[in-house]
């Protein structure tokens, strides 16, 4: 898998062609087109595309206004500011109404990189996941996030989709399916299931390798949808496993290992460990090195997932 | 600094030099010997993305070693990507989320007033920062609450991220919406020394009311190839692009 694309570039130029598709959609950004890759919208579409400026709580109103109109638009800004400056805008004029917005934000989780920890989002899909009917969903690679936007664009609803920065691995060939509310298996095995979502997925089935040298053999679950979870193949997964560790490049907090634990706990399935970001801030450093720091490398989830299995 | 760390803001921070050097040079009390004292002036860099025009300011001031500039925006510095709260170094809040300093600024003059204590507080803002509806609310609260404690600058070089500020949301006339909102406003070219000084001058002089100074700007000012180039807002200078910009500014490499 030689290349390497951004999920945010792959959204930039899903968006471009779903320009050409479907006249109702329209693009909002805060400033940030170039970084955001709504830029490549703007460029085709130029009477569709509004640039707020440095405006996150005007832009989720103003899409809120011409989502009532049929519109489908979609808002794009930062993690940090399209959930965290806007959350009450979002909550109150997308969410309450249930209206047909997406949020699609870049620059999510440690990965932003050099910009430091006031721009690093690390509890966006705890929030986004706590407002009634709000569609959360990863994607882990370019391939998905482009079958994610062809997908939300014909879905009705409020939805956040989380991109990231750094350029990553492509996994998924043209036969990858995504489905909203479907996790996807990706690898069998029945001593642990490894759980993740966006760039950890990649990780995942990196350390699923390293552990099978080591004796455990796992499985690698791509829950790229947040919420709604898919409840049945977590809990089928869980039994067949026993074992369920969820791994994420968010904060332990609130996000895909709290959905998840929330589901077990509450059927006393198996033991579930949550891993991620801890209770802390990221900080800046370059997204390799940041990676390695919060323990967040294959190597890293190897060895925590040993440590889960052996009990300690 | 910028070129080593490979990423940041270059345009921005060469626009407000010469206010940021009148500000820790001549106009604020400050010491770095004792950067906790309750009495000094305060400043609060609302665009915090130009925080290496901060940095080299409080490191030639003294706040900390000249090596630490190296570090920027790496694994592990106190000098992060965007500031982070760090009296010691004389960074007084963390920003970088445009639109929230004013409001922290209007909170320590809150408190200067309830302490009966008459240091200043600055507060150091932009074009495309006043996009931000926050910055709105907190200028009605400063202008409302008459703090005179309180001197703003707002630096319209007119350019932002996507490009200019007056094709994406122009945010002009700036000084009729603060007068409206009861700030005593004043225009000055920000890169003239002189006017500068002179505005502080007269921006503690003027009572009653808070003061903005609006410092009409050019990003990437005293580098010909960065001056006034959207481009130029955030991405680090390359080898050549450094060249160029030492020799122009007449520093040695
Ligand atoms: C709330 C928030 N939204 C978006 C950003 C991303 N951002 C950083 S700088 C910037 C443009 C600001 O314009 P201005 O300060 O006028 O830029 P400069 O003069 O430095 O080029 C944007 C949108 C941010 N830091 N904070």
């Amino acid at each position: 898998m030689a290349e390497n694309i951004a999920t945010r570039e792959a959204y930039g130029r899903a968006l471009e062609s779903l320009g050409e598709t479907h006249p109702n959609v329209v693009v909002l950004d805060a400033d940030l087109s170039c970084s955001t890759k709504t830029a490549y919208f703007a460029k085709k579409f130029p009477e569709r595309f509004f640039n707020m400026g440095v405006s996150e709580q005007d832009m989720m109103g103003t899409a809120a206004g011409l989502s009532l109109c049929g519109k489908i638009p979609f808002a794009s800004s930062f993690a940090m500011f399209a959930t965290g400056r806007a959350f009450e805008i979002v909550r109150n004029s997308i969410a309450y109404p249930h209206l047909n917005v997406k949020i699609c934000a870049t620059h999510a989780g440690l990965t932003v990189g050099e910009d430091g920890a006031s721009h690093q989002a690390l509890v966006d899909i705890a929030i986004m996941r706590a407002l009634p009917g709000m569609t959360v969903i990863v994607p882990a690679d370019a391939t998905e996030t482009r079958q994610v936007i062809s997908a939300v664009a014909e879905y009705v609803g409020p939805v956040y989709v989380r991109l990231s920065r750094a350029s990553t691995p492509v996994l998924f060939g043209e036969d990858y399916h995504f489905e909203i509310g479907k996790a996807q298996v990706l690898r069998k095995g029945k001593d642990l299931t490894l759980l993740s979502c966006g760039l950890m997925v990649g990780h995942c089935l990196q350390a699923a390798e390293i552990l099978k040298t080591q004796g455990l053999d796992c499985a690698v679950i791509n829950m790229a949808t947040v919420k709604p979870l898919d409840e049945e193949t977590l809990k089928q997964w869980a039994k067949t496993t026993g074992m369920v560790m969820t791994v994420e490049e968010h904060s332990i907090i609130g996000g895909l290992g709290s959905a998840c634990a929330e589901v077990l706990a509450e059927s006393a399935l198996c033991p579930v460990h949550r891993y991620g970001v801890k209770d802390q801030f990221g900080q800046s450093g370059k997204a390799s090195d940041l990676l390695k720091h919060y323990k967040l490398m294959p190597e890293d989830i190897a060895a925590e997932a040993k440590r889960f299995c052996s009990g300690d | 600094m910028l070129h080593k760390a490979g990423a940041g803001h270059t345009g921005g921070p060469l626009g407000m030099m010469e206010i940021i050097t009148a500000l820790y040079f001549s106009a604020m009390s400050h010491d770095p010997k004792n950067p906790t004292d309750p009495d000094r002036d305060r400043f609060i860099l609302a665009n915090g993305h130009t925080c290496p025009a901060l940095y080299v300011a409080l490191c030639r001031a003294g706040y900390f070693p000249k090596e630490e500039l190296q570090h920027l925006r790496q694994l592990g510095s106190p000098l992060q990507g965007h500031p982070k709260l760090n009296v010691k170094w004389g960074i007084e809040m963390s920003t970088g989320s445009l639109g929230q300093g004013m409001s922290v600024a209007n909170g320590i003059a809150f408190a200067a007033r309830l302490d009966k204590k008459d240091y200043t507080v600055y507060s150091f803002h932009s074009d495309g920062e006043a996009q931000e509806g926050m910055l709105w609310e907190a200028a009605l609260t400063a202008g409302h609450h008459r703090l005179d404690n309180r001197i703003g600058f707002l630096d319209f070089n007119g350019i932002q991220i996507d490009g200019f500020n007056k094709d994406i949301k122009d945010v002009s006339p700036l000084a009729d919406k603060f007068e409206a909102f009861r700030w005593a406003v004043r225009n000055i070219d920000g890169n003239n020394m002189a006017e500068v000084l002179d505005a502080i001058d007269w921006a503690k002089k003027t009572k009653g009311k808070p003061k903005m100074i609006i410092a009409t700007t050019i990003l990437g000012k005293g580098v010909s190839i960065f001056e006034n180039k959207p481009k130029y807002h955030g991405v680090a200078p390359s080898d050549e692009e450094l060249a160029i910009a030492l020799k122009e500014l007449g520093e040695g490499a």
